[in-house]
C-alpha cells in the first residue's frame, strides 16, 4: 500500500485548521466561557466580575423557581418522547405491513421534519391560538374550554404536541428500518407456533427491536430537553406562571432577558453534565444492555 | 398423524409470475415426501402454501380430511424447518422450544416433559439455556428441528433445512432426520434441490420444472425410469447423458425419438462398441474415474474403474435396455 508522506509537519495542521477552529469558535470557546462564567458574579453593569466559588451553583439548588424548571422539564420530556415515539412506532409497524406502499409514505413523513422547530412551534401556536385557532374552535364544539394561556395544562399540553410533531417523523425513519431487519421468518415461525399478531410483536418484533428503541429513547430525552428551545420560544415563552420553562429556555431566559450571566452560566453547565451523562449512558449500554 | 392432499394447486404471485401451477399429490399418513428441482421451480411457494404462509390462488390443500386454504398457519398443526432456522435470538433454546406449546396452554409440567424428551432425542440437553448465537450451525440446527418435534404436529414442513451446514456435517443430519421420522412416523414434505438429498430421504421424489410435477415415484423408479429428459439430467450424479438422435443415426432402434439417454455407468469399453468417444478430459473421484468426451458434437460423460485404460479415443458399447428415449419438443419419455 502506498503512503502518503508529510514532509512539511505544518501541512496536515494547516489542512485540519478549519474544522478546529470551527469546533474551538462554536463550541469550546463557548463552553469554556460558560464554565468561566458559572464561578464569577458580575455587577449590574457588567464591568467587574468576582469569583464566588460555587455560590452559584448553590443558589440554583435554593431556587424555587429552578427546581420547578427541573420538574416541568422532566414531565416535558418523559410526555414528549413517549407520545413522539408511540406514534412513530405505531405508523412504523402499519407502513411495515404494506411495504410497497412505503417509499411515498416515508417521503412524506419526513416533512415535519424539515421544518425548522420555530416553524412548527408557530405552525402549532396558530392551530392552538385561542382566539383565531382551529383546534380551540374544535376543542370549544366537543365542550373543552381551550387555553394554553392561562392554563398550565393547556400549555404543556400545546408544546408536548408541537414538539412532538416534530420528532415523529424521524423516529418512524428508524423505527421502519429496525422493523425491516427484522427477519420475516421469525415472524412467519411464530405464526406456525400458534402467536396472533398482537403476541407476535410484543414477544418477537419488540424485543428484536430494542437496540433501535433504546437509540431512540436516547435521542428522544437529548432532542426535548435541549432541542426544543425554538417550540418554547415560539408558544408560551415558559409561561404561564412557569409551566413550560424547562431547563434550557430557562437558561436563555435568564441570561439574555434576566441579564443573570453566573446564574445562566451555571444552569448550561448543568446542562452540559445532562448531555455528557445521556451521550455515555448511549455508548455504554447500547452495545452492552440491549442485546439478545 | 395425518396425509396431505393437493389438489390443482397453484400460484400466481400479485406481480404476475405464475410460481405453481396444477399440482397434484396425495401423500400418505406417515409417508416422507421429498420436493426436488431447481433454483425459482416453484418449491418453497409450494411447501409456504402448505403451510399457510402463503394464499392459495387455485385448487386446495387438504390436512387429513379438512380443506385448510382459508385456515391460519397455527390451526394446521403443522410444523416447519426453515432454513435459516428462523429461531429466537433474544430466547433461550429451552424457551425457543417452549414457545409453541406455551402459546397452545400446554400445562407447564407437559412443556418441560417434552422438552426434555425432545432435547434427549436431539442431544441438545447441555445447551437448553443458552442462547441461539452462542451455538454452531450444526447446533441450530437441532434446535430448529427440536422446536418442530416438541409440538408433536400431523406433519413436518422442511425447507432446505440442511442447506447452511457444511458438506460432512449435511450428510450425518441427514441420516438423523431420516432416522428421526421412521421413528415417530409424522407425515413429512421437505424442499431441496439437492438431487442426493432427495434420493437418499424420500420415500417417493415429487420432481419439480417450472412450477409443474414432471415426475412422482420412488427414488429407484425416478432413477430407473425418469419420465421425462429434465428429469434424467436432474436425477442421478453424474447426470445422464442426453444426446440428441441426430448425432448418431446409427444405434439401432433410436429412429423415433428425440433425444437419447444414457448413464454414464451404462457405457462400457468395448472394441467393437457403436459409438466412438473423442476423451477430452478425466477426472479421478479415487474409486472409479469420470471420462468427458463427445461424439458427434454431442458430449458424453462416462464412468470407468480407476484401473482401466484411457486412450485418445475409445469405443463405447451400451446394453439396449438401458436406453431411455425421449420425445424431441416435449421431452417427455417413450417406450
Ligand atoms: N414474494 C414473491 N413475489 C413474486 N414472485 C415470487 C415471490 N416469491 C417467489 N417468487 C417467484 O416464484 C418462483 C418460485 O419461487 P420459489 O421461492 O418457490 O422457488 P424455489 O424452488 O424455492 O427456489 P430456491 O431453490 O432458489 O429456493 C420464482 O420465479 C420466484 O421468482
Ligand atoms: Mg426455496
Amino acid at each position: 500500500m502506498k503512503r502518503t508522506i508529510f514532509n512539511n509537519q505544518l501541512l496536515p495542521w494547516l489542512l485540519l485548521a478549519p474544522q478546529l477552529a470551527i469546533t474551538f469558535i462554536f463550541f469550546l470557546w463557548p463552553a469554556g466561557q460558560a464554565i468561566k462564567q458559572s464561578f464569577l458574579r458580575e455587577d449590574a453593569f457588567g464591568i467587574n466580575s468576582s469569583f464566588v466559588g460555587l455560590a452559584n451553583f448553590r443558589a440554583l439548588l435554593d431556587s424555587p423557581e429552578y427546581m420547578n424548571s427541573l420538574q416541568v422539564t422532566a414531565v416535558f420530556a418523559v410526555l414528549v418522547t413517549a407520545l413522539s415515539m408511540g406514534l412513530s412506532l405505531l405508523l412504523a409497524v402499519a407502513v411495515d405491513r404494506m411495504i410497497r406502499s412505503t417509499r411515498l409514505y416515508t417521503t412524506l413523513l419526513v416533512w415535519p421534519y424539515a421544518v425548522a422547530p420555530a416553524v412548527a412551534g408557530i405552525l402549532w401556536w396558530f392551530i392552538f391560538n385561542p382566539t383565531i385557532g382551529v383546534m380551540p374552535y374544535v376543542l370549544n364544539v366537543i365542550g373543552y374550554d381551550w387555553n394554553h394561556i392561562s392554563s398550565k395544562t393547556d400549555a404543556m399540553i400545546l408544546v408536548v404536541v408541537a414538539s412532538a410533531w416534530k420528532q415523529i417523523s424521524y423516529n418512524f425513519l428508524f423505527f421502519v428500518a429496525g422493523l425491516q431487519a427484522v427477519p420475516a421468518s421469525l415472524r412467519e415461525a411464530a405464526a406456525i407456533d400458534g402467536a396472533g399478531p398482537v403476541r407476535r410483536f410484543f414477544d418477537i418484533t419488540f424485543p428484536l427491536l430494542s437496540p433501535t428503541t433504546f437509540f431512540l429513547l436516547v435521542v428522544n430525552i437529548v432532542y426535548a430537553m435541549f432541542d426544543t428551545f425554538g417550540v418554547i420560544d415560539a408558544t408560551t415563552e415558559g409561561g404561564p406562571a412557569q409551566a413550560t420553562n424547562i431547563m434550557v429556555y430557562k437558561v436563555y431566559f435568564d441570561g439574555f432577558v434576566g441579564q443573570n450571566i453566573g446564574s445562566s452560566a451555571a444552569q448550561s453547565v448543568v446542562l452540559m453534565l445532562l448531555v455528557v451523562t445521556l451521550t455515555v449512558i448511549q455508548f455504554r449500554w447500547v452495545e452492552k444492555k440491549v442485546e439478545y | 398423524m395425518a396425509s396431505i392432499t393437493l389438489n390443482n394447486l397453484g400460484k400466481v404471485y400479485p406481480g404476475g409470475t405464475r410460481a405453481v401451477g396444477d399440482v397434484n399429490i396425495d401423500i400418505a399418513d406417515g409417508e416422507f415426501i421429498v420436493l426436488v428441482g431447481p433454483s425459482g421451480c416453484g418449491k418453497s411457494t409450494l411447501l409456504r402454501m402448505v403451510a399457510g404462509l402463503e394464499n392459495i390462488t387455485d385448487g386446495e390443500v387438504r390436512i387429513g380430511e379438512r380443506v385448510v386454504n382459508q385456515v391460519e398457519p397455527a390451526d394446521r398443526d403443522i410444523a416447519m424447518v426453515f432454513q435459516n432456522y428462523a429461531l429466537y435470538p433474544h430466547m433461550s433454546v429451552r424457551q425457543n422450544l417452549a414457545y409453541g406449546l406455551k402459546n397452545r396452554r400446554t400445562p407447564k409440567a407437559e412443556i418441560d416433559r417434552r422438552v426434555n424428551e425432545a432435547a434427549e432425542i436431539l442431544q441438545i440437553g447441555q445447551f437448553l439455556d443458552r442462547k441461539p448465537r452462542a451455538l454452531s450451525g450444526g447446533q441450530r440446527q437441532r434446535v430448529a428441528m427440536g422446536r418442530a418435534i416438541v409440538r408433536e404436529p400431523a406433519a413436518f414442513l422442511f425447507d432446505e433445512p440442511l442447506s447452511n451446514l457444511d458438506a460432512k456435517l449435511r450428510v450425518a443430519m441427514r441420516l438423523e432426520i431420516k432416522e428421526l421420522q421412521k421413528r415417530l412416523r409424522t407425515t413429512s414434505l421437505y424442499v431441496t434441490h439437492d438431487q442426493l438429498e432427495a434420493m437418499t430421504l424420500a420415500d417417493r421424489l415429487v420432481v419439480l420444472n417450472g412450477g409443474k410435477v414432471e415426475q412422482i415415484g420412488t427414488p429407484l423408479e425416478v432413477y430407473r425410469r425418469p419420465a421425462s429428459a429434465f428429469v434424467a439430467g436432474f436425477i442421478g450424479s453424474p447426470a445422464m447423458n442426453l444426446i440428441d438422435a441426430r448425432a448418431v443415426p446409427h444405434l439401432p432402434g433410436t429412429a423415433h425419438a428425440g433425444t437419447i439417454g444414457i448413464r454414464p455407468e451404462d457405457l462400457t469399453v468395448t472394441p467393437d462398441g457403436p459409438i466412438l468417444m473423442d476423451v477430452l478430459a478425466v477426472e479421478e473421484l479415487g474409486a472409479q474415474r469420470l471420462v468427458h468426451g463427445q461424439t458427434g458434437g454431442e458430449k458424453l460423460t462416462i464412468t470407468l474403474p480407476s484401473d482401466s485404460e484411457l486412450a485418445d479415443t475409445l469405443r463405447l458399447g451400451f446394453d439396449r435396455a438401458s436406453l431411455h428415449l425421449f420425445h424431441r419438443e416435449t421431452g417427455v419419455r417413450i417406450d
